[in-house]
């Protein structure tokens, strides 16, 4: 299970690089969003994968029985899914925008806190 | 609900069972206050003329409570508390040392010279939509940074003052911030992401998010992906500080907004990139960071080198400013990579004089292009003749910046370059001096053109600016005054954050005060 898991990380990952690596802020966008995902999956698997042992702690234990899946990882996901939820919304919103008042989603053309032909400083008195 | 059968749980070892000392409460309060008085300010939104005296008034309880925490930690060491008592390292600690308290202290006292700032300087639209709270709520997740003792908190404050900070970049809606907003944001986003990359892959190798816990096992632990671990990391923090390969994002955003806005983001949040890498790296890697020191110093030359001749090939003085901040960041990552007591005390050093330096020239660029109302090197000219006071002040911060005595910026230098000479890599202490006179002829050629000649043609800045315009100016010089004639006091400060980083016992010892025999 951990191993198939991996493998689908793995994709996550390589797909979100391949999107981050497109210049329209869309496909940027959507990268993002992916590699939110792998990450999340990523610590899920960290934790340990199992259906076999159920997280109880029985009566007179104090800890988990050996093998059960943690329970941390799985808190560190919920707050990791909340915090990257809110920035794709910021995200979404701020590339909307960018379209509206820039006319463009092409990075490359959105060049207007560094334009093209500023010019250079003085040389001289 | 209850339980029937079990018998009485013994809960000491997991929970301290006494109350917190009400002393220990100081630790959660710099965060604490801030998110709390964020909330009152968004509650007052529609009271804008209420917000100003309350953040203001905040942000000084805010210094004065880092300024006991600081005192407090050099009088007993290490403080540790842990939030719902839950004993570490099964609950979140926050833990501070030297090092935490005195960058704590400095952010808080830039924070406060921004807010008074931006008195004068932020609009009513501005207001409205809420800079203060946000202002307050970048205080809170970098106090929380800087505070913390778990690894996973740390990602946590992070995003809370990357959230803030977008926040605070795009307030206005220029379509000039929408675009370094869109940089920004994508990039520091995916910085963060590496950053919990590595945070997942640190859980799953060791099982542990306690810093302290961290130090323990890292020693006895072998075999494990650890490089794979600090390549992740030192690249995480390297984006968030602005390093060299992965700095574009900076000079593309941090002139968009209100040069109060860049100059709070130029003083506080590459540093917490430095922090981290400081606590992360120095702390709980350390043989990994030596192996990969090389590195890091390429980095860190190529980083100050670069930026430096980015500084002469700016007309814009905010972009030319974005520049100056990287450029500091290259000094910090030198000092890291040498690694030494003494290296990594200059590197302190430097960020502490970084975030005020830094701050006041932003804050002095803005108040030039106020009287002038040109942002340009080559539209602007005849300040000295028309505001002599604030030019001998510019001039001063200029020196300062640049590393000239007598201001704060000398000594942190004259330690990383001792350092770097003391360990052989004379191209490194070679490219420290170079970067500083690249950054001396950029700064003075300011001096030069805005200040010295007249004015090259007609001005529509305004003719005067209401003293308290220069109020957090001159409270910044003055500290950059102090640091510099009395440099005594912040070196064996940075000395003692130094040697705690490199010997954490003392911090480990107030996380497991039994001695943490694990």
């Amino acid at each position: 299970m951990e191993a198939l898991l991996a493998v689908l990380v793995g994709a996550f990952f390589a797909t979100a690089v391949y999107l981050m690596l497109s210049r329209h802020s869309v496909r940027m966008l959507l990268g993002i969003a992916i590699l939110g995902n792998a990450v999340n999956l990523l610590i899920f698997t960290g934790g340990r994968l199992t259906r076999e042992v159920p997280p109880i702690i029985g009566a007179g234990l104090d800890a988990l029985p050996e093998g059960a899946a943690n329970p941390l990882p799985q808190a560190l996901i919920l707050t990791a899914i909340v915090i990257s939820f809110s920035f794709f919304a910021f995200l979404l919103v701020l590339t909307y925008r960018a379209y509206q008042d820039l006319g463009t989603d092409d990075t490359d053309e959105m060049r207007l806190a560094e334009p093209k032909d500023d010019p250079m400083p003085p040389l001289g008195y | 609900m209850a339980a029937t059968t079990s018998a009485p749980i013994d809960l000491s070892a997991a929970l301290q069972l006494a109350p917190t000392p009400a002393a220990d409460w100081l630790v959660i309060l710099p965060p604490a206050l801030m998110i709390g008085l964020g909330a009152v300010l968004m509650m007052l939104r529609h009271r804008i003329r209420l917000h100003a005296p309350i953040a203001i008034a905040g942000l000084a309880g805010l210094v004065l409570i880092d300024a006991l925490l600081l005192w407090r930690v050099l009088a007993v060491g290490p403080v540790t508390m842990v939030m719902g008592r839950w004993l570490p390292p099964f609950g979140i600690a926050f833990s501070v040392d030297v090092f935490g308290a005195v960058m704590a202290l400095v952010s808080a006292v830039v924070a406060l010279a921004a807010a008074v700032a931006a008195c004068t300087e932020i609009d009513d639209a501005r207001l409205r939509y809420g800079f203060f709270p946000f202002l307050l709520l970048l205080m809170a997740g970098v106090s929380g940074a800087f505070l913390t003792g778990d690894i996973f908190n740390l990602y946590v404050w992070f995003e809370v003052l990357l959230i803030s900070s977008f926040g605070l970049l795009i307030l206005g809606s220029e379509r000039e911030q929408i675009d370094g907003a869109m940089k920004y944001a994508v990039l520091n986003l995916i910085g963060t992401t590496l950053f919990l990359i590595a945070v997942g892959y640190l859980y799953a190798v060791f099982g542990t998010l306690n810093m302290a816990d961290l130090v323990l096992k890292a020693r006895s632990i072998s075999g494990a992906p650890l490089m794979t671990l600090s390549c992740l990391f030192i690249l995480a923090f390297a984006m968030k500080a602005a390093a060299f390969p992965v700095n574009f994002w900076l000079p593309a955003s941090y002139h968009t907004p209100r040069v109060t806005v860049s100059a709070l983001f130029g003083g506080l949040l590459t540093k917490v990139g430095i922090y981290a890498l400081l606590r992360v790296m120095v702390m709980l890697f350390p043989l990994q960071l030596e192996e990969l020191s090389l590195v890091v110093a390429v980095v860190a030359a190529l980083t100050m080198l670069a930026a430096a001749l980015g500084m002469l090939a700016q007309n814009d003085l905010r972009r030319l400013a974005g520049y100056a901040v990287i450029a500091g960041i290259g000094n910090m990552m030198a000092g890291i990579a040498v690694g030494s007591v003494a290296g990594l005390s200059g590197a302190i050093f430097y960020a502490l004089h970084s975030m005020l330096a830094m701050t006041a020239l932003y804050l002095v660029i803005g108040r030039a292009a106020a009287l002038t109302g040109e942002w340009t090197l080559s539209a602007q000219g005849g300040l000295y003749q028309r505001a002599p006071g604030f030019a001998f002040v510019s001039l001063a911060l200029f020196l300062a910046v640049a590393g000239l005595p007598p201001f704060s910026g000398l000594w942190p230098k004259i330690v990383l370059v001792k350092a770097s000479l003391d360990i052989g890599a004379w191209w490194l202490a070679g490219s420290i001096l170079l970067s500083g006179f690249l950054v001396t002829i950029a700064l003075a050629r300011v001096f030069l053109l805005v200040y010295w000649r007249p004015a090259p043609g007609p001005q529509a800045g305004e003719g005067t600016l209401p003293a308290a315009a220069f109020g957090p100016i001159l409270a910044l010089g003055l500290l950059i005054v102090l640091f510099g004639l009395f440099p005594e006091w912040p070196l064996s400060l940075s000395q003692e954050a130094a040697a705690g980083l490199i010997d954490p016992a003392a911090y480990l010892g107030s996380v497991f005060p039994g001695g943490g025999a694990r």
